[in-house]
């Protein structure tokens, strides 16, 4: 572990990136799975077939095929990020969005129909009665299910750094266990330990939004 | 009862308020609504009844195009149903509905459940739509339980907010698919209460329920449907103690008896 102490400094820079990266992109994909959800159960069959193929495209690709094809694939038709952070977010937030949508969708799906029969009735729109009414009730379902989508994002950041040149969390892990072999189990332990950092209390807290958020049915 | 003050224009000219013309609709193979034609004064109260499966839950929900019908025209004062988007979505606005599972929205409270119409949908402002909201719990008699959440309530405790949530739009009619049949029976009435004042007051009303005390009590007029067809249309009166039909006598034997 004293590989891990001496390189606190780089540590703490790698972890601070792994946040960030994990919150922007939990952000962003739940916004944009909320939305393909909406797509997906809409009355509009384009929307409903785009939001479908999205998914199915999306979720059967390896993270790591998206990383190529965000980094390697958009530039040739001249779509290039500033940074591979944020090349990584976008792969990042596109993979994770499928899952959120699904997720999200199947909320939707166990708020039962008087609800939405109930917004519309009193003239609520296609949108509004979603906005108001449904996907309110849909989320407070599936806060645990989300749960574990913004944990597993969390951890798929490691591509980022393992294969791409994001300096986080899990690029930091083989350069200090080359410069140190010795201590290459308590280097591991450490940056394992760093994730458990954001995975943990993000677990807690999405106990404890459920908690709070629960619907008295 | 069955007309308002001289001074409406509408019914001056005898336009009826809701008309349905050679209505049919088929779920699948099923012809539910069968050549349905009716028209429904401003003020008048219809109340639908008829075996299950007749076709009068869905007839009171194809009036808000909860239900679409694939023949016939369905008019709201004068206006034909619009097909879809805003525009049906206004007119949805004009039209009450009460549905026999109450439907109120379980993440809301009782009072938001009231305002969400009129501050979403008419523009109202929070303190403008819940000081109406007040009056309107007050008026169906639950305005202490106006913080609660609907599962805290009793089903006739929701039933009467579900209708004072109808009445927050200023509805132009009041649809009420068998608003008793999920209560228990010491329920049933405090929600006929209401509805009983409601139709005192002059509103339009179209009911489904077997309710035949609050059809006596306050209903204009007794459509009888079965198999997809309205049979009978009578006085209530008339309709309970002289039915034409063979099916309306049989009907009637047969929830009379008890």
């Amino acid at each position: 572990m004293q590989a891990v102490l001496d390189n606190f400094a780089a540590l703490w820079s790698g972890f601070l990136t792994t946040l960030a990266m994990s919150v922007s992109a939990a952000v962003i994909a739940t916004i944009v799975g909320t939305l393909l959800a909406a797509f997906r159960v809409s009355p509009i069959p384009p929307l409903r077939a785009f939001g479908a193929l999205y998914v199915q495209l999306v979720r059967n690709t390896p993270l790591t095929a998206v990383f190529f094809l965000v980094i390697f694939g958009l530039p040739s038709v001249d779509l290039t990020f500033q940074s591979f952070f944020v090349a990584a977010v976008v792969a990042l937030s596109v993979y994770t969005s499928a899952f959120v949508c699904e997720v999200v969708r199947s909320g939707v799906n166990s708020v039962s129909a008087g609800q939405a029969e109930a917004a519309r009735a009193i003239g609520l729109t296609f949108g509004q009665s979603l906005r108001e009414v449904v996907l309110p009730q849909a989320f407070r379902t599936v806060v645990p299910p989300l749960g574990n989508i913004w944990i597993a994002l969390v951890k798929n950041t490691a591509i980022a750094g393992g294969g791409f040149a994001v300096a986080d969390l899990a690029q930091l892990a083989p350069d200090l266990a080359r410069d140190n072999p010795a201590q290459v189990l308590g280097i591991f332990a450490g940056i394992a330990l760093a994730y458990m950092v954001i995975t943990v209390p993000s677990g807690i807290a999405v106990g404890i939004i459920e908690r709070r958020t629960a619907i008295l049915r | 009862m069955s007309m308002d003050g001289p001074t409406d224009k509408a019914a001056d000219s005898g336009q009826p308020l809701v008309s349905l013309d050679g209505v049919n609709k088929w779920f699948g193979d099923l012809h539910v609504l069968q050549d349905i034609s009716l028209q429904i004064a401003r003020g008048e109260v219809i109340v639908v009844i008829g075996p299950s499966g007749s076709g009068k839950s869905t007839l009171c929900r194809c009036i808000n195009r909860l239900e679409s019908v694939q023949e016939g025209e369905i008019r709201l004062d004068g206006v034909l149903l619009p097909e879809e988007g805003k525009a049906l979505a206004r007119l949805r606005s004009d039209v009450g509905m009460v549905f026999q599972s109450f439907n109120l929205f379980a993440h809301k409270t009782i009072l938001q459940n009231v305002t969400l119409g009129p501050i979403k949908v008419r523009g109202k402002s929070k303190a403008e739509a819940e000081k109406r909201g007040r009056e309107l719990l007050e008026r169906v008699g639950i305005s202490n339980q106006a913080d609660k959440v609907p599962a805290q309530l009793s089903g006739g405790q929701q039933q009467r907010a579900a209708i004072a949530r109808a009445l927050a739009m200023d509805p132009k009619v009041m649809l009420f698919d068998e608003p008793t049949s999920a209560l228990d029976p010491e329920m049933i009435n405090e929600v006929l209460d209401v509805m009983v004042s409601l139709a005192r007051d002059g509103m339009t009303m179209v009911v489904v329920t077997h309710e035949m005390g609050f059809a006596r009590k306050a209903a204009d007029r007794v459509v009888f449907m079965d198999h997809g067809k309205i049979v009978e249309e009578a006085t209530p009166e008339t309709f309970f103690t002289a039915p034409r039909s063979d099916r309306a006598k049989d009907f009637l034997s047969k929830i009379l008896t008890h």
